[in-house]
Parts: C-alpha cells; sequence; structure tokens
C-alpha cells in the first residue's frame, strides 16, 4: 500500500507474570495480553485515532510501535519496511517515527537546556553537527510556537504547555513522517490543550505529517482524527472513519463510550442514558469469549464462548460483534 | 544558597579547615614554615614542656615542648585528603557501577546487588584494617583500604535514584533520538543523580574523618612523629587527666569538621530539595 | 423552595511561601434545596476552597477567613466552634474528594467504615442509645445484624454489585470505580442534606465517570440531597447539572440556570471556555484559546481580575471591580459589559 504510512498485522504483546503473593506456591505462569491481535492501518497524512479507557492496551500498543519494547508475534509495517524484525536499524526508523509523551513534567530531562533538548535527536540520528544542529533546533522551536530565548532555558522555568511544546519541536526535529502522541494534551488545562490541538493540527499541514493519536478524550479524537479504532481489553472492537464511528457506532461499547463522553450540551444529556455496568476487565483473567459481555446490554450465551472477529458494516468500517443488529 | 543559618555555619567551617588544608599543603610542599612555630621542631626548637593554654601557645605545648597549635595546623591537610580522596572515589566508582545497573537491568544488576550484599554483610571497618595492616600501615596503605571498601553505600544510592530516572518519559525520548546507554548513562542518568550523591558525600566525608582518626587512633594510620590529629588524640592519651588539652582539643578538631561537613551537606539537601 | 446554603461576601486568604493569596473574594452564592449545582473554573479558582469552607475543612494554620458568612439553613457554619461545627459535619454537610484511596481508611473494611456513619447517625437521633459496634481484633468482625443489614442496602443503593461480598473487602480490593461508590455510600449514610463532592470522577475512566454521575443525579432524585459538584470540566457539568456556577480567580464571574449558560454565556471567560472544548472535526473551525494566564493571586486587585485576557476589554476594566448582577431571571453575571 503506497500512500500507507503505518500498518500492523495481527500484532500481539504479551507479558508474563510469575509473581504471587506466597513465595512457597509454584509460580503459575499467568499472561497479561495487553495488546491482543490488533490490525489497523495509518493512511500517509492523516490521523488515526487509538481511543480507549484504561488498561485497553493503547499505551502499549503506542510502545510497541515505537520499538520501545519488543513485540510477542505480528508484523509492523512502516513507510513500506518491515521494522519488526530487526533488519531496519532503529536509527532509520526513528528518523521517521518519533513519539510525544503525555506527562509534560516527565518527558524533559530537567538538567538539560531546551535547545539541547530539541537537539538531541538531530545529534544522535543524523551526520549534522555544530552550527547546522543549532540552527534545525531553533526553526523546530519556532514552528511549534516558541522564541529563540527558550533556547537556554531549563524546563523548570517553563509552564505545562511550553513543555509539552519543546517536546513536540524535539519529536518534529529530524522532521519525521509519523507522530505517536500519547494522550498529548490529558494533563493540560482547557485553554492551554486548545493551544496544543491548534498547533498540532497546524504541525500537520506544514509538514505533511501522519498522526497516531492515543487518547481516551472523545472530543480531542474527533476534533483531531480521520480514521477511529476503539480498544478494549488488548483487542480493536470498532474500526472505520472518525465521522462514521462518532455518527453510527455499532459495538455496544463504542455506544456506551461515545454517550459517556461528556459533551456541553444540556439538550441531549446522553451521558445519563448510559447502559453499561461493571469496570474495565482483568488484564490477566479475561472474560472468556467477547472480552466485553460481563456489562453488555446485549450479551448473549454465545458471547462467552465465542470470540467476535472484526466484521464490516460500511465500507471501511468494521466492528467484532455477534449481534451487530442489535445497535443498527 | 542556602538562606540557612546554620548551612552557613557548616559552610564558613568546611571552607575554613578547607583554606588551612591547601596553606598547609603547599607551605609543605615549599618546605616553608607557615606555623608560628614548627610542627616538628628539632631539639633545640622546643619550648617549655605542658605547657597550659596561653596567648604565647594557644593550645598549650605537649611533653615534648611542641608547639600543640602549629601541630593541629600541619595535620589538617591529611585528613582533609583522605576525606576526599575516599569519598571522591567511592562516588565515582558507585555513580558508575550504581547508575549503569539501574538503567540496564538485567544481569549486570543482578550482579552488583550480590556484591553490594556481600560487602554489607561483611564487618568492613575491620577488613579494612586488616587491608591496611597488611600492606603496612600509613596514611597512603590506610587511604587505599577504606577506598576498597566504601563504596558499596554508593552503588547501592546510585543505583536506586538511577532506577527512578529511568522511568522517566525523557530516557525513553533519547532512546527514541537512537542514543546509546553509555550516552543515556553519562548525559541522563549521572546528572540527575547528581544531587543525591553529592548530599550523601558531603555528610559522609565526616564519617571518612572520624573512621580515620579513629583508626589512627588505634596506630594503623599516619605514624608519629607526623602530626595526625587522631594520632594526637592517642599519643596525648597519658595525659588526659593532668593536662586535659592535649588530647581534648585535636578531638575537638575532629568534631567540628565532622559537624562543619553535616551541616553543610543538610544545607545542600534542602537547596536541592528547593529546586 | 428553601434556601439550603447562602454564601455572603465571604473571603479567604492563604498564606503561602509567597506571600497572601486570596483564594475567595466576597463570594455571593444561594443553594436552594434539592438543587444540583456545578462549581467550574481552572485551577486555582477556588472551587475546592469554597467547598472545604462549606464543610469546615479548611486547613487550620494555613487558611484564614477574611469575612462573609456561610449560612446552612439559618445558621453561620463560620462561626461555630470546632465541637459544634462537627455536629453538622457528616451528618448534614457530607463530602467527597477525587481520590478514594486516601479517603477510606486502607486498614478498615468497607463494611466496617460505612457500619461507623450509620452507627454516628443512629446516636445523633438518639443520644442515648449508646449504640457501638464491636470489634473484635483479627480477621473477624462483626455489626449488629440491623446496621449490617443497612450498611448493605447503602452499597446496594449506589449500585456495588455483590454488596454483600464487598461489605468485607478492603479498599485496595476495589477498582477505582467502586471505591468512589463505596464513598458515596458513607457519606450517604448519615442522611445529608447537602452532598459535596470534589472532583469525584476526575480520576476515573470516561465510562466509569457516567455511571458514577448518573448515580449521583438518581440520588439526587430519590433522596433530595442538595448536590454541589465541584470541578474543572464545563461539559461534565453541562451533563448533570441543574445550575453552574463559573469561578475565575477567587470570584465567581457568572451563576445560571444550565440550559441559560450554554445557550447563551454572558461572561467572556465563560464563552472563552466554552470555545476551547474541541467540537467536531479539525476541519470546522480553529479553537480559540484563552490568551494569556491566570493571574498571580498575591497581588491585591481592585479591578477585574479577568480583563488582561478579555477580548472585550474596557477602560472601566481596569479601574472597578464589577459585582454579580442578576441580568436575567435566575442567571447572574460580574461584568461591566452589562452596565456598571
Amino acid at each position: 500500500m503506497a500512500n500507507e504510512i503505518l500498518r500492523t498485522v495481527d500484532l500481539r504483546k504479551h507479558f508474563k507474570s510469575t509473581r504471587g503473593m506466597n513465595p512457597l506456591a509454584r509460580a503459575k505462569e499467568r499472561v497479561i495480553r495487553a495488546v491482543d491481535g490488533v490490525s489497523i492501518s495509518i493512511a500517509s497524512g492523516q490521523t488515526l485515532a487509538v481511543v480507549g479507557e484504561s488498561g485497553c492496551g493503547k499505551t502499549t500498543l503506542a510502545r510497541t510501535l515505537a520499538l520501545l519494547t519488543p513485540l510477542t508475534s505480528g508484523e509492523i509495517y512502516f513507510d513500506g519496511q518491515r521494522i519488526d524484525d530487526g533488519k531496519a536499524g532503529d536509527k532509520e526508523v526513528y528518523r521517521k517515527l518519533q513519539m510525544v509523551f503525555q506527562d509534560p513534567d516527565s518527558s524533559l530531562d530537567p538538567m538539560m537546556k531546551v535547545g539541547d533538548i530539541v537537539a538531541e535527536p538531530l545529534r544522535g540520528l543524523t551526520a549534522m553537527k555544530g552550527v547546522e544542529v543549532r540552527n534545525a533546533a531553533l526553526e523546530s522551536l519556532i514552528a511549534v510556537g516558541l522564541s529563540g530565548d527558550f533556547v537556554e532555558r531549563f524546563p523548570d522555568q517553563l509552564s505545562g504547555g511550553q513543555k509539552q511544546r519543546v517536546a513536540i519541536a524535539r519529536a518534529i526535529s529530524t522532521r519525521p513522517r509519523l507522530l505517536i502522541l500519547d494522550e498529548p494534551t490529558s494533563a493540560l488545562d482547557a485553554s492551554v490543550q486548545a493551544q496544543i490541538l491548534n498547533l498540532l493540527v497546524e504541525l500537520q499541514r506544514k509538514f505533511s505529517l501522519s498522526y497516531m493519536l492515543i487518547t481516551h478524550n472523545i472530543a480531542v479524537a474527533a476534533y483531531l482524527s480521520d480514521a477511529m479504532a476503539v480498544m478494549y481489553a488488548g483487542n480493536v472492537v470498532e474500526y472505520g472513519p472518525t465521522s462514521e464511528v462518532l455518527r453510527k457506532p455499532r459495538h455496544p461499547y463504542t455506544v456506551a463510550l461515545m454517550k459517556s463522553a461528556p459533551t456541553p450540551d444540556p439538550w441531549n444529556r446522553t451521558l445519563l442514558q448510559i447502559e453499561i455496568a461493571g469496570e474495565v476487565p482483568s488484564a490477566i483473567d479475561p472474560p472468556s469469549g467477547c472480552k466485553f459481555n460481563p456489562r453488555c446490554p446485549f450479551a448473549e450465551a454465545i458471547c462467552t464462548i465465542d470470540v467476535p472477529e472484526l466484521s464490516k458494516i460500511a465500507e471501511g468500517h468494521t466492528a467484532a460483534c455477534h449481534f451487530l443488529q442489535k445497535t443498527a | 544558597m542556602t538562606s540557612n543559618k546554620q548551612s552557613i555555619v557548616g559552610l564558613v567551617i568546611v571552607m575554613g579547615f578547607l583554606i588551612i588544608a591547601v596553606v598547609m599543603e603547599v607551605a609543605g610542599l615549599l618546605n616553608l614554615q607557615v606555623t608560628p612555630y614548627p610542627a616538628n621542631p628539632l631539639p633545640n626548637q622546643v619550648s617549655a614542656v605542658l605547657l597550659p593554654p596561653s596567648l604565647a601557645h594557644p593550645f598549650g605545648t605537649d611533653n615534648i615542648g611542641r608547639d600543640v597549635f602549629s601541630r593541629i595546623l600541619v595535620a589538617t591537610p591529611y585528613d582533609f585528603m583522605i576525606g576526599f580522596a575516599v569519598v571522591g572515589s567511592a562516588v565515582i566508582v558507585g555513580s558508575l557501577l550504581g547508575g549503569f545497573a539501574g538503567l540496564r537491568g538485567g544481569l549486570l544488576d543482578e550482579i552488583l546487588m550480590r556484591v553490594t550484599d556481600v560487602f554489607f554483610a561483611l564487618p568492613v571497618l575491620l577488613i579494612a584494617m586488616v587491608i591496611g595492616a597488611i600492606l603496612g600501615g600509613g596514611i597512603g596503605n590506610m587511604s587505599v583500604a577504606l577506598m576498597i571498601t566504601w563504596w558499596p553505600p554508593y552503588a547501592r544510592l546510585a543505583r536506586g535514584e538511577s532506577l527512578k530516572v529511568a522511568h522517566q518519559n525523557y530516557i525513553e525520548a533519547s532512546r527514541l533520538s537512537g542514543q546509546r546507554p553509555r550516552h543515556i548513562l553519562f548525559r541522563h542518568i549521572l546528572p540527575n543523580i547528581s544531587g543525591t550523591m553529592l548530599v550523601y558525600a558531603t555528610l559522609d566525608i565526616g564519617t571518612v574523618i572520624l573512621v580515620y582518626s579513629g583508626l589512627t587512633y588505634l596506630g594503623l594510620g599516619n605514624k608519629p612523629p607526623a602530626p595526625d590529629w587522631g594520632q594526637m588524640v592517642a599519643a596525648y592519651n597519658s595525659w588526659l587527666l593532668s593536662d586535659p588539652w592535649l588530647a581534648l582539643i585535636p578531638g575537638l578538631i575532629i568534631s567540628i569538621g565532622v559537624i562543619g561537613f553535616s551541616l553543610l551537606g543538610d544545607g545542600i539537601k534542602e537547596t536541592l530539595g528547593i529546586r | 423552595m428553601a434556601t439550603v446554603l447562602q454564601v455572603t461576601d465571604f473571603s479567604v486568604d492563604y498564606r503561602t511561601s509567597r506571600g497572601e493569596v486570596r483564594a475567595l473574594d466576597s463570594v455571593n452564592l444561594k443553594v436552594e434545596e434539592k438543587e444540583f449545582i456545578a462549581l467550574v473554573g481552572e485551577s486555582g479558582c477556588g472551587k475546592t476552597t469554597l467547598g472545604l469552607a462549606t464543610i469546615g475543612l479548611l486547613p487550620p494554620k494555613v487558611a484564614r477567613i477574611r469575612g462573609g458568612i456561610i449560612s446552612y439553613k439559618g445558621t453561620d457554619l463560620t462561626k461555630l466552634s470546632p465541637n459544634a461545627a462537627r455536629k453538622y459535619r457528616g451528618s448534614e454537610i457530607a463530602m467527597i474528594f477525587q481520590e478514594p484511596l486516601t479517603s477510606l481508611n486502607p486498614l478498615k473494611r468497607i463494611g466496617e467504615q460505612i457500619g461507623e456513619a450509620i452507627v454516628l447517625r443512629h446516636q445523633k437521633e438518639d443520644p442515648k442509645g449508646n449504640e457501638k459496634i464491636p470489634r473484635i481484633p483479627g480477621r473477624t468482625w462483626k455489626l449488629p445484624p440491623h446496621v449490617r443489614e443497612q450498611a448493605e442496602r447503602m452499597l446496594a443503593l449506589v449500585r456495588i454489585p455483590d454488596p454483600d461480598h464487598i461489605i468485607n473487602r478492603y479498599p485496595f480490593e476495589l477498582s477505582g470505580g467502586m471505591r468512589q461508590r463505596a464513598m458515596i455510600a458513607m457519606a450517604l449514610s448519615q442522611q445529608p442534606e447537602l452532598l459535596i463532592a470534589d472532583e469525584p470522577t476526575t480520576a476515573l475512566d470516561v465510562t466509569t465517570q457516567a455511571q458514577v454521575l448518573k448515580l449521583m443525579k438518581e440520588i439526587k432524585d430519590k433522596l433530595g440531597t442538595t448536590i454541589m459538584l465541584v470541578t474543572h470540566d464545563l461539559a461534565v457539568a453541562s451533563q448533570v447539572a441543574d445550575r453552574v456556577v463559573v469561578m475565575y480567580a477567587g470570584q465567581i464571574v457568572e451563576d445560571a440556570e444550565v440550559h441559560a449558560l450554554f445557550s447563551s454565556p454572558k461572561h467572556p471567560y465563560t464563552q472563552g471556555l466554552l470555545s476551547c472544548i474541541p467540537t467536531g472535526n479539525r476541519e470546522g473551525k480553529q479553537l480559540t484559546p484563552i490568551k494569556g494566564t491566570i493571574p498571580d493571586l498575591t497581588v491585591r486587585r481592585d479591578w477585574c481580575r479577568f480583563h488582561p485576557r478579555c477580548p472585550a476589554a474596557m477602560d472601566v476594566c481596569a479601574r472597578k471591580e464589577p459585582l454579580l448582577k442578576e441580568l436575567e431571571k435566575d442567571h447572574r453575571v460580574a461584568c461591566f459589559l452589562y452596565g456598571e
């Protein structure tokens, strides 16, 4: 696929957990299936939002895609190349794939100056040196709306929003093609969040970037993305163009998620209409069959036995449920 | 830097000792006498024996008629150099080993942990004494013996701090910048743990001085006739009841030195905590 | 409807290392019986301080009440002695917090904690009754049967599944949402008139948040409890509140019935907050953030706190302080755009 910047095929990331409280008991090998068969793709120049709540695996997915942790099985294709088999050098990948993290405070080394922070990828991934590096770093800082004075400052002199801008400047310094954004605005106040969202839109246009946006905030996902993948307990349960998924969510979990997302609309109090019970399941001991079945208002016997596959609803829109007709 | 009265006192004490140490060391190297009286006088240079403190002899004279004040001054560099040398080497070795272990984890980390466990299980001071005795005593050998046994707590501390730092997002960002572990260790880990290490080291110098003085008192450190605070305490022990100033004053000087470092360390800790 | 809470010209200062910060400045607020009001604002606006002041939990050495009254059903809470204030706390006015792990005693089982609250209520109703929860050290403990039954009923009321099982669990064994429900159950055990909830759902997942908020609305409807929800999220307020009170830098800038506020927000700050919320798709329009930052509250000002950031600022805004005025029925604003 020439215009796909990223594609995963049945990606799985499992963690082994052998710890138990009793040191004398035989260590039971328990597997945490954090990412359990995810196949998604991102079209070049577009934004895919991966949406879900705690424990759904979206952050693990992000870290696996960024090669920060080795995958358990599956394939990752980036810019036409397979990158999970270790043959592509890390440096080659990172020149074109970067990440912005959730917490602005821990994203920047408190002992480094802003200029050096932004320059680090340039120094580590390119052959640039000296003045060239400094100029490129300055360009990135200006692109995110910070002036040249910031080069000499330290992170503790910056506000949350400014720190996040520096993190973004660092991520775009090598002019990558894909940015993975892990909850980029969750830790920020409403007004600052708006500024950063505007910035992300502007940068995407200016530098032809593709984004993978990880978030639990539906409003942000709706605003920034072209396509949306809804994750629950390690699987993608619904996947399609954002406008479609928002307009006509078909998986019962997506329906509940959309209703729960608070919108500033007192005439349409969807939040009070949700019909979901219980909480996100344990990753070590998930329910059998469809992992959502204990909480699903439409669950029947088959849901506890068979794991549903993603089936097509409309062009490009799929959902994994045995009873899609119930949400039609 | 420190708005705290106590830490300023500590700083003043340490700076004072440091200046004296430097002056004395330089004078020693150039073979100059800058003290009012020679520390190791020839028989014809001694004053009257066992004089109590007076204007001419602020700390009195000892049983051979040597001016105690001058001897105290000349002895300053020894304890200080030992303090800095032992702690300095421990900081360097400990930070490197512990910092790297915290970053990488795995087998290296396990090995480091077990090795430091061994050191913690054994009476290291005793071991240092044995090593020192085998090597023949004296200040140089004692320093080496102490350096061999002093680093494990620093390695553990560095490892703990390094673990905290290693989970920060900026370390991951550094990996995403294609940086090798060596770069991450020196550029990110070490600077960020340096504050804690510095505080611990400053508080620890006092301990080294105390330990070394104790070892010298036992006869393992500096040998007579070189003036050395701990050694003076030992040598003047017999006169404790008749001419107490002889043993008490060197002991007091040791205490002041240790207190000075303690206060300074606390001050640094507060300042860094605020930052 | 009767007035449950009346706050008049209420001011609170905090002593900080940088000086005295005016956390609340001459705040005026009226809360009616059975109302669900939301106090909305960004960090530092004073909403939490107002909640804490109402229940009498302001940090004693640091916070100073500088003037004004908080009147609960006619009684001035601020003038009460600590003993007298305690009689109101829990039984008339209850509070739940953001992080239930720190509000629930980690060493006591859920049933025991709810049981204590229930017993307290019985004691207040019948001071001579002399009821106590017998505590047997170790793993077994027993609640008197009628207390246990009520505790289970409270847990069922907050929709905790398997109440008879959960009643024996420790807080750390429950998930975040369940802990928050247990907190609500505990708070309601004394059947308070007013429940103050300080960011109760901020740390929860979105679907869990929806469940808890829905529960709170049910409680208001079923038990007639007045609820004061403190939140930074205007959208959340729109989904559950009857009335929204917008705060900025220690003052109330707008106070209106929820539909009125969202159909015609009057204060520029409210308008700014609303236009920050991402709606629709980025192709639609750019979000308009509020320029500038929150002011330094150590500096005392006699002019409109918001004017440096206000797109509609006028000369008078830099000279005088606007007062909260009723513009229409149930819609109050503090802004010179609507007259001086």
